[in-house]
């Protein structure tokens, strides 16, 4: 037994505090697992955050139809002169380290396993430049999106910032919502470890009452509710750690194996693997405090 | 030592199981409390080991007057004592050896220190055979010697025992009074719940006499010191017996 602890209390015996063991294990599941998309959610913000920002990509449509623009396809130049016109007047902005076109060999690459070789070779497709400003210029972005769009019909730059944003809220939103459920999960479980450790004090009061003519302080007799209930929550709190890792690593596989290449942000960087088993360790020392607390509250509300 | 002035005790609403009960207990003195089933005795009992506090009067324990006791104050003083319980009161999911060793965890004492001493006590009662032993596995008269060395092992000031002859024969019920004896001898002041008249009759020591919530205090008499003379001759072979383990029925 890993605890090999001599309770003068017969807690052990009790059926009441076994589902202790089952609460645990359930909120440190929903909690290891809340944590890990937690932090791979953080990670994967940050990263495209990192990535992203200073990047920018201006996209020519090869048939530009702006109303208002009075512009009719017949009068505007073709593509590959309003590709040209875009990369010169890139290249000549200050804080734009590199503009390169994306070459259609590469666009076909990218856009081929969705439409297919047939369906590509008609399609009109829009030229792409790909952009590196030196970073900390996003201020000039919008002035430089103005000009192009003057200068070049069908010019577009995104500078991704509408998509970041919107995925900033996404990792927030799923972050506050595994906070809840962690919230609401451990909630539930220290209002159990209050029901049992009464239940516990109710059953065994004859006990207690001998502990204390013996001369048990309040706190010795909160001791032993405190380790009873500490072995619980570890127990339950392993085999929560073991199905959330199980879980973990299945994900981990099947993101591996559906998406390659695409997801690899989905990993979790070693070092935060160890905050995992944090879980069931932070839980057990929740519920020794809790139990601590109900028993010193219940003693003292004695004669 | 301890003192009652005037202690009256009703449970609840009911009668007056204690009224007027005056008595004062020296320093390693030696009473036998004595009284039909139902006069009282065990609520007696019960308010000197702080179990229960009295309706009317002042108890005084080792100088302090009780109703001025906080919580917090309580363990402290009650490690200062040794009770046992008519029924005993083991844990029956302890061994002998730890149901003996409790009033020391308690008192922080350290554990190899604590083995030492409830191995020594527990065969100086003759129950070296039975250290891992747990309750329910033994005879009344052993659980009975478990629960009077667990009242004894942090040598107390004052020991209260509650029928400690209730369950057994006479002739076992002897060699527990002549342990208490000992004890006294120690320093321990002590006294010693019976209705238990013939086996008390053989020793010479004052009584607290309980009739119906009254106590009356009876001085030892002359004639119980002459006959305790002729026991006390009799008495180091029984000591003798139960330090060898040899005198204890099983
Ligand atoms: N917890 C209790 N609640 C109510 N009445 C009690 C309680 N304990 C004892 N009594 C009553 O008090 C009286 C004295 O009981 P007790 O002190 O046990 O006497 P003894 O030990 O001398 O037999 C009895 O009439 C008994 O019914
Ligand atoms: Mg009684």
């Amino acid at each position: 037994m890993m605890f090999r602890h001599r309770f003068d209390l017969p807690l052990v015996e009790d059926a009441t505090g076994r589902f202790l063991i089952w609460i645990m294990a359930v909120m440190v599941y929903l909690g290891i697992v809340a944590l890990a998309g937690a932090l791979v959610l953080a990670g994967m913000a940050s990263r495209w955050e990192n990535g992203l920002t200073g990047r920018l990509t201006v996209q020519i449509s090869p048939q530009p139809d702006t109303p208002g623009r009075g512009s009719d396809p017949e009068m505007v130049a073709p593509l590959v002169q309003r590709t040209e016109v875009a990369l010169a007047l890139l290249r000549a902005t200050p804080g734009v380290l590199r503009a390169e076109p994306v070459t259609a060999a590469t666009t076909h690459k990218l856009l081929e396993p969705w439409l297919g070789t047939a369906l590509l070779d008609d399609l009109p497709l829009p030229a792409l430049i790909d952009v590196q400003v030196a970073p900390g210029s996003d201020p000039e972005v919008p002035a430089l999106a103005d000009r192009l769009a003057r200068s070049v019909a069908g010019a577009h730059l995104d500078n991704h910032a509408a998509w970041l944003d919107d995925l900033r809220r996404l990792a927030r939103t799923v972050q506050l919502v595994a906070l809840a459920v962690v919230v609401l999960v451990g909630t539930a479980a220290l209002v159990a470890v209050v029901f049992a450790v009464r239940t516990g004090l109710a059953i065994h009061s004859p006990v207690v009452e001998l502990l204390h003519i013996m001369g048990a302080s309040d706190r010795y007799v909160a001791r032993q509710f405190q380790a009873h209930v500490v072995g619980l929550a570890l127990r339950g709190g392993m085999v929560g750690l073991a199905l959330g890792l199980a879980t973990l690593g299945l994900l981990d596989r099947a993101t591996g194996e559906a998406a390659a290449g695409m997801l690899p942000v989905m990993a979790l960087p070693p070092p935060q693997w160890l905050a995992l088993p944090a879980v069931p360790l932070v839980a057990a020392a929740l519920a020794a405090v809790t139990a601590r607390w109900t028993v010193l509250r219940v003693l003292a509300a004695l004669p | 030592m301890i003192r009652f002035d005037n202690i009256g005790l009703r449970y609840g609403s009911g009668p007056e199981v204690l009224s007027r009960v005056n008595f004062t207990l020296k320093p390693g003195s030696f009473h036998f409390l004595t009284g039909a089933s139902g006069a009282g005795k065990s609520s007696l009992l019960r308010l000197m080991y702080l179990g229960l506090r009295p309706t009317s009067g002042t108890i005084t324990l080792f100088g302090r007057d009780v109703a001025t006791l906080k919580r917090a104050d309580l363990p402290a003083l009650r490690r200062q004592m040794g009770v046992v319980f008519q029924d005993f009161r083991l844990l029956d999911h302890l061994s002998a050896l730890d149901n003996v060793a409790l009033p020391l965890r308690m008192a922080g004492t350290a554990e190899a220190e604590i083995r030492e001493h409830v191995v020594e006590l527990l065969e100086w009662v003759g129950l070296g055979a039975h250290l891992e032993a747990k309750p329910p596995t033994l005879s009344g008269g052993q659980q009975q010697r478990v629960a009077i060395a667990r009242s004894v092992i942090n040598r107390p000031r004052l020991l209260l025992a509650d029928e400690p002859t209730g369950n057994v024969d006479d002739s076992i019920g002897m060699r527990l009074l002549y342990l208490f004896e000992e004890l006294n001898k120690l320093g321990t002041t002590v006294m010693i719940a019976t209705h238990n008249e013939g086996l008390i009759s053989r020793f010479p020591h004052p009584r607290l006499h309980l009739d119906r919530g009254t106590l009356t205090v009876i001085p030892a008499e002359a004639s119980v010191a002459a006959a305790m003379t002729a026991v006390a001759s009799g008495l180091p072979a029984v000591l003798a017996g139960s330090l060898t383990g040899g005198g204890w029925p099983p």
